[in-house]
């Protein structure tokens, strides 16, 4: 990240998000909203004084509510770039009117409340989407508490509290009482391979990052135990499943192979009740913390983006790959590229992979001069051409725009976008929008064609 | 040794699935349904083995299996199951199934019980506790068993001698007519 923000090639456009986007590959106008962070990163040198003196505390996102921030502050240490951000709705300059702590403070002068949205347009050749996941929510699993227990947390809070630069410094704590967690139960597939909860398919990521915390908390404390719940272990990968063997034998982690049907509470403890489907018995197990592998799931606003990149995206909301095995980082739209969890659960290796095919595909297009297109795409006789326009309104791909000939507004096919899907010549009334290839003329050809080799092969009866 | 081929694994799944529409086949194995079980520990299989041998079509083991018998169909396991499998209805499936094909029975008494407890049902539209309990003890061979708690029951008001009716049992004797029909209709 730091390396990218120094390289004169690469324009990093933090706190802002994609508005609209027009146009086609090698020509693509994309709308950005470039939000307001009340700091001017030119004057701002990333001295932290600011931070220091801010008065108002809210729970930290980034520390999924473990630990505080300020209200001016960077979303964690290594953050690119290294300049704060004003959280409007909790600042107190901005919510009472009274504070101005920060600006006070700041030695360069680069606090600005008055900084306002900005929405600038820039055009761009290609395109790659790379906006990651977000966290099942376990609130809907009533028999694990629907979020009522303390105790009972996610992988990415005890992650969180790995982290010796983390809210508990390492410390893995049990929010209820701050108190040491000795026992802890991980369950594997909390949200993941649930039809019941509408995501049957497997979050990949889970046994690994379950096998990797086992192993740290042994680490970390000796004395601590970790009973891991799973249904299979799906460890496929180099050095996957001997990296779960060493958690098994040299860290002591006791994988109970079943599922946990419910949680609850006795006393300031939390009883686990599971089984063990290998014995066929029921196991009860005292726990101070339990860990929920929750499902890995698209971002919440994935189809919204999918709608302004026009990219297709599946059942659950992660986009989709042109072709599953030969154009696994390419969406269907030309010039649009797919990586990381956006488009799967992945897990680094993978999205690092995917990452680099994608670039490389991105920067294949844009060191050509021309574009090698599939020939099989539509056009429009702007001669016979009414111009009712009914093709532009069923056109999938955003592939027809409008031209003036002699007076009149005819459709034309922009070439790049069309995949030749034939909705177009199917509605036009005129027949004037055809497929290359596939004009009616050449269609029926084909159909007389084989009727007369039919008959001469006296393979078909003709009654007249 | 033969242990399964692909032409006959799915006669008993289909049989269930055509019966009461449930997929056995759908089940992962998880276990959910056994560790939720509040009566797991008295079955002689657990619930997912159960399932486990009717996607293997082994309705031999199935339905001469205690649990079939002692489940008491709370529902937890169709609850929390991850693929929606009612599994509390594939017991009564089973039931029924094991009743038909005179197997011996995982659990005779329970089967005793039922008939008793829906005989005193059809004469009554009530239970009458004290007829109920000496008719299954005696059906089970320890009239004694529990003599012990009359007496203290009965001072205490708990236990009628002759029992209740209720006024209209015409209309029980008409539902047990037209489960009855149902019955046959799905035959």
């Amino acid at each position: 990240m730091t390396e990218s923000s120094h390289d004169e090639n690469i324009e990093l456009l933090t706190y802002s998000e994609v508005v609209d986007v027009k146009g086609f590959v090698g020509n693509f106008d994309v709308k950005i909203r470039k939000k307001p962070r009340y700091v001017d990163m030119t004057k701002c040198t990333g001295c932290d004084s600011c931070i220091e003196k801010c008065l108002t505390f809210v729970p930290s996102e980034w520390n999924l509510g473990l630990g505080s921030r300020k209200t001016i502050y960077k979303p964690y240490g290594q953050a690119v770039p290294n300049v704060p951000v004003i959280d409007r709705e909790h600042c107190g300059h901005f919510t009472t009117g009274l504070c101005s702590v920060c600006s006070k403070i700041c030695p360069a002068f680069a606090i600005d409340y008055d900084q306002k949205e900005e929405i600038i347009t820039k055009k761009f050749g290609t395109i790659i989407v790379a906006t990651g996941f977000t966290q099942f929510d376990h609130k809907v699993y009533g028999e694990y508490g629907a979020g009522r227990f303390k105790d009972v947390i996610t992988g990415l809070h005890l992650e969180r509290m790995l982290d010796t630069a983390g809210p508990t410094g390492g410390h893995v704590i049990r929010p209820s009482n701050y108190k040491e967690a000795k026992n802890i139960v991980f369950i594997q597939c909390v949200g993941s391979r649930d039809e019941s909860k509408g995501h049957p398919y497997c979050s990949r990521i889970c046994c690994m990052y379950t096998a990797k915390q086992a192993i740290l908390l042994k680490d970390h404390f000796p004395e601590s135990q970790s009973y891991i719940f799973y249904i299979d272990i799906r460890a496929g990968g180099k050095n996957y499943e001997e990296f779960v063997k060493k958690a098994q034998r040299e860290y002591g982690a006791i994988y109970i192979r079943g599922r946990v049907s419910k949680i609850y509470e006795k006393g300031d403890q939390l009883i686990v009740r599971g089984v063990d489907t290998l014995v066929g018995k029921q196991v009860e197990i005292e726990a101070d913390l339990v860990v929920l592998a929750t499902a890995v799931v698209p971002q919440f606003d994935a189809v919204e983006l999918a709608k302004i990149l026009n990219i297709p995206y599946d059942q659950y909301g992660f986009y989709l790959e042109a072709h599953p095995k030969l154009q696994p980082v390419e969406s269907v739209t030309k010039g649009i590229f797919l990586t990381g969890s956006c488009q799967f659960p992945k897990d680094i290796p993978d999205s690092v992979a995917t990452t680099g095919a994608a670039s490389v595909r991105a920067c294949e297009i844009l060191s050509k001069d021309e574009l090698i297109l599939d020939p099989k795409v539509a056009f429009v006789d702007s001669e016979i051409c009414s111009g009712c326009l009914n093709c532009l309104e069923v056109c999938p791909f955003d592939a027809i725009e409008t031209k003036e000939v002699d007076g009149k507004v005819v459709a034309q096919v922009i070439s790049t976008l069309c995949h030749g899907c034939g909705n177009c010549a199917a509605t036009c009334r005129t027949k004037a929008a055809n497929v290359q290839g596939f004009t009616d003329e050449q269609i029926y050809a084909q159909v007389a064609s084989i009727f007369e080799v039919l008959k001469k092969e006296k393979l078909l009866e003709v009654s007249e | 040794m033969k242990y399964l081929s692909s032409q006959d694994i799915h006669q008993f799944r289909n049989y269930i699935l055509s019966v009461n529409g449930e997929d056995v086949s759908k089940c992962i194995q998880c276990g959910k349904c056994s560790a939720g079980c509040p009566i797991s520990p008295e079955m002689d299989l657990q619930p997912n083995q159960v399932l486990r041998l009717i996607q293997i079509n082994d309705p031999r083991a199935v339905l001469r299996s205690s649990t079939i018998w002692l489940c008491a169909s709370c529902e937890t396991c169709s609850v929390r199951c991850p693929e929606e499998i009612e599994i509390a209805k594939i017991m009564d499936t089973l039931r029924k199934l094991a009743v038909e094909a005179k197997v011996p029975l995982g659990e005779e008494n329970v089967v005793k019980f039922d008939e008793i407890f829906l005989d005193s049902i059809r004469k009554r539209g009530r239970v009458h506790e004290l007829e109920l309990v000496m008719r299954y003890n005696l059906a089970i061979r320890q009239p004694l068993k529990d003599a012990h708690l009359g007496p203290i029951m009965f001072t205490r008001g708990k236990l009628n001698l002759l029992g209740h009716k209720i006024k209209e049992l015409g209309r029980i004797k008409e539902i047990f007519r037209s489960s009855k029909r149902i019955i046959k209709g799905q035959e």
